[in-house]
């Protein structure tokens, strides 16, 4: 008897499992498949100037091809290599005293090396948005007149948009970094304080408002045992404020990797927005799928961002017990 | 040792208000003596968190002022300890460091690290806490989480250890446990403590004496109990004594006869009528 009840309770058990499952597995997998299908169907019927609208085979193809142009993109950096190797050791035979030059392969950039230079682009533009955006959210969180001081400024650029910052960060940048050999190219230091000008203000908004809002009863606890301020501010005030800062963060880092495809394109920044302009201006029969296989590209990319601060939120928020979505 | 301590000498306080100063307290007299155990109690929202602030330094009284040992009190300090209603443990931090950020500030450059981390175990221990040293406060229960508050404040050595609601928030049965260590811990340490409370039988039962307040606003100390009941003292034996019942039932005339708080309706409907006879004087004024 107490065995069939068990059995019973098991079956149930099973049953929600199985419902939960159904629901939180299956039901993304439909809803994929039902938009490729929408894409499938619906495709054929759009005519471009540069024939029907791709289907996600052909895009998938362009995938193929694009790894296959790598692949041919590596094997000429082998051999130039291997050219250049055999070159100087046969010239050090000659002459041991030989002057030898070693010189980078200087291919074009592939698909996989603008999806690089776009990684690094935006992480360095995220980097030095945050290094400002922090310290500045924590003195703005802590102090109320710095606050009213700096709020106008922040409520007037926060909205502005990247197309509008480019320019004029291209004309600063073109008379300020000017230098015979630069380590950096300048699309990429345009890219970079674009994709910062744009990317700060959520975390500088969100360190803030985390800072002002410590709990009345921590600050009390804090003033019973007379913290000085670099104490205070580093056992009670950061650590109250580091949800809302990571919340700060995860929005700026979005807007980065979005500001960042348009800023590549304008300043020609060798990167994935580069990829789609190209494409853009080439206008091949290719173009159309690979502009939306760069689509679907920079939206994993963003996607996977996206949970890496998630992860990083995860593992340095003293509250394991707060959900993060 | 009969010496005043403490002492708070016609301490008043306005708060400023929409409405304008709202008069909280008035002429608040009261004298405590080193290693006395002083309740208040009364109606919630007479006043009593607001003296406990003041005593505390987080509030600065309008009038009158409160001396500790010969000197007035005006900013907070660590020699008056506070046990917060809601623990206000940082949630960040186990409970052994929660109580180390108290000792490190009291105890730099006196005490060396090893004599450091053997006083904040000693002070763990106090409160019955070693099994736990190194959880977070959401890892514990309610009552270990008080538990904490208390060990923090008692490794600071405070002067005077300030306790607002401390078990308040407890189930019958831990509150019991935690005043029995109290008890035990006053009895070894003689510390002078201020408790708030609303629970008659827990303030008969800790202090020598009650002060009990008067209904805001303008609340004032209303009468003072001497509880001259021996020590140690056992809340099972006492539970039959005829003079603890009588201490219990003085305490329970004030609050439910003396200062008997009026109808909350009643308060409501005479609170409306003074609203809407209010712009009408104004009115009449202009
Ligand atoms: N910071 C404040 N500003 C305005 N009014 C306050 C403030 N703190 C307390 N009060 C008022 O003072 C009165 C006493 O409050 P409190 O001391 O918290 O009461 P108790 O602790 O006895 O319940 C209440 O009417 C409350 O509304
Ligand atoms: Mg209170």
């Amino acid at each position: 008897m107490s065995n069939k009840l068990a059995t019973l309770k098991f079956e149930q058990l099973k049953a929600i499992k199985w419902r939960d499952v159904l629901i939180s597995t299956l039901m993304p997998v439909i809803g994929v498949l039902a938009f490729i299908l929408l894409w499938h169907t619906a495709a054929p019927n759009i005519n471009t100037s540069l024939g029907d609208f791709p289907q996600p085979k052909q895009v998938f193809e362009q995938w193929g091809n694009l790894v296959d142009e790598y692949n041919t993109e590596q094997d000429r950096a082998d051999a130039f290599y291997e050219r250049q190797e055999k070159r100087n050791a046969e010239l050090l035979a000659q002459d041991p005293a030989a002057k030898i030059d070693e010189r980078e392969f200087n291919g074009r950039p592939t698909f996989f090396d603008k999806i690089e230079t776009s990684l690094v682009t935006v992480l360095s533009g995220f980097f030095v948005a945050s290094v400002i955006a922090i310290p500045v959210g924590i003195l703005i969180g802590l102090s109320q007149p710095l606050y009213n001081a700096i709020n106008p400024l922040i409520q007037l650029f926060k909205p502005v948009s990247p197309l509008a910052w480019l320019p004029l960060v291209t004309i600063v940048v073109s008379a300020v970094y000017v230098s015979d050999s630069p380590m950096f190219s300048k699309s990429y230091i345009i890219s970079l304080l674009t994709v910062s000008l744009c990317s700060l203000w959520p975390t500088m908004i969100n360190t803030a408002v985390g800072v002002a809002g410590v709990s009345k009863d921590l600050i009390n606890v804090s003033r019973v045992l007379r913290l000085g301020w670099f104490t205070h501010v580093m056992k009670i005030v950061l650590p109250s404020a580091i949800p809302m800062m990571f919340t700060g963060l995860r929005i700026s880092l979005g807007i980065a990797w979005m500001v960042l495809i348009a800023a590549e394109m304008l300043s020609q920044n060798p990167g994935l927005g580069k990829f789609v302009w190209d494409e853009f201006q080439n206008g091949s029969s290719d173009s159309l799928s690979r502009i939306c296989l760069a689509i679907l590209v920079i939206g994993l990319i963003g996607f996977l961002l996206d949970r890496i601060i998630l992860i990083l939120q995860t593992y340095i928020n003293w509250d394991k017990s707060a959900v993060v979505r | 040792m009969s010496q005043i301590h403490l002492e708070l000498t016609k301490v008043g306080i306005e708060f400023p208000t929409p409405k304008g100063p709202f008069c909280a307290l008035r002429d608040v007299d009261l004298k405590i003596k080193k290693g006395e155990f002083v309740s208040l109690i009364g109606h919630s929202g007479c006043g009593k968190s607001t003296v406990l602030n003041i005593v505390a330094g987080l509030y600065q009284a309008t009038t009158g002022g409160v001396v500790l040992n010969g000197r007035e009190v005006n900013e907070p300090g660590p020699e008056r300890a506070v046990v917060f209603q809601n623990h206000s443990l940082l949630p960040w931090l186990t409970a052994y460091e929660n109580v180390e950020l108290g000792v490190k500030r009291v105890f730099k450059g006196k005490k060396t690290k090893a004599e450091m981390r053997e006083w904040i175990e000693h002070n763990l221990e106090l409160v019955h806490m070693t099994h736990a040293i190194h959880k977070r406060p959401d890892e514990l229960s309610g009552g270990m989480k008080q538990r904490v508050g208390i060990a923090r404040a008692l490794a600071m050595e405070p002067q005077v250890l300030l306790m607002d609601e401390p078990f308040g928030a407890l189930d019958a049965l831990t509150r019991a446990h935690l005043q029995d260590s109290l008890m035990e811990i006053q009895n070894d340490l003689g510390n002078t403590v201020i408790m708030i409370t609303h629970d008659v039988d827990e303030a008969v039962l800790l202090s020598d004496r009650i002060v009990m307040m008067t209904n805001g606003p303008a609340a004032t100390v209303g009468e003072i109990l001497d509880v001259p009941l021996a020590r140690p003292r056992n809340r099972l034996e006492l539970a039959d004594n005829a003079e603890y019942n009588h201490y219990r039932s003085a305490v329970l005339r004030f609050l439910y006869e003396k200062q008997k708080k009026i109808e909350s309706i009643d308060a409501k409907r005479a609170e409306k009528q003074l609203d809407k006879s209010e712009p009408e004087k104004t009115k009449s004024v202009a």
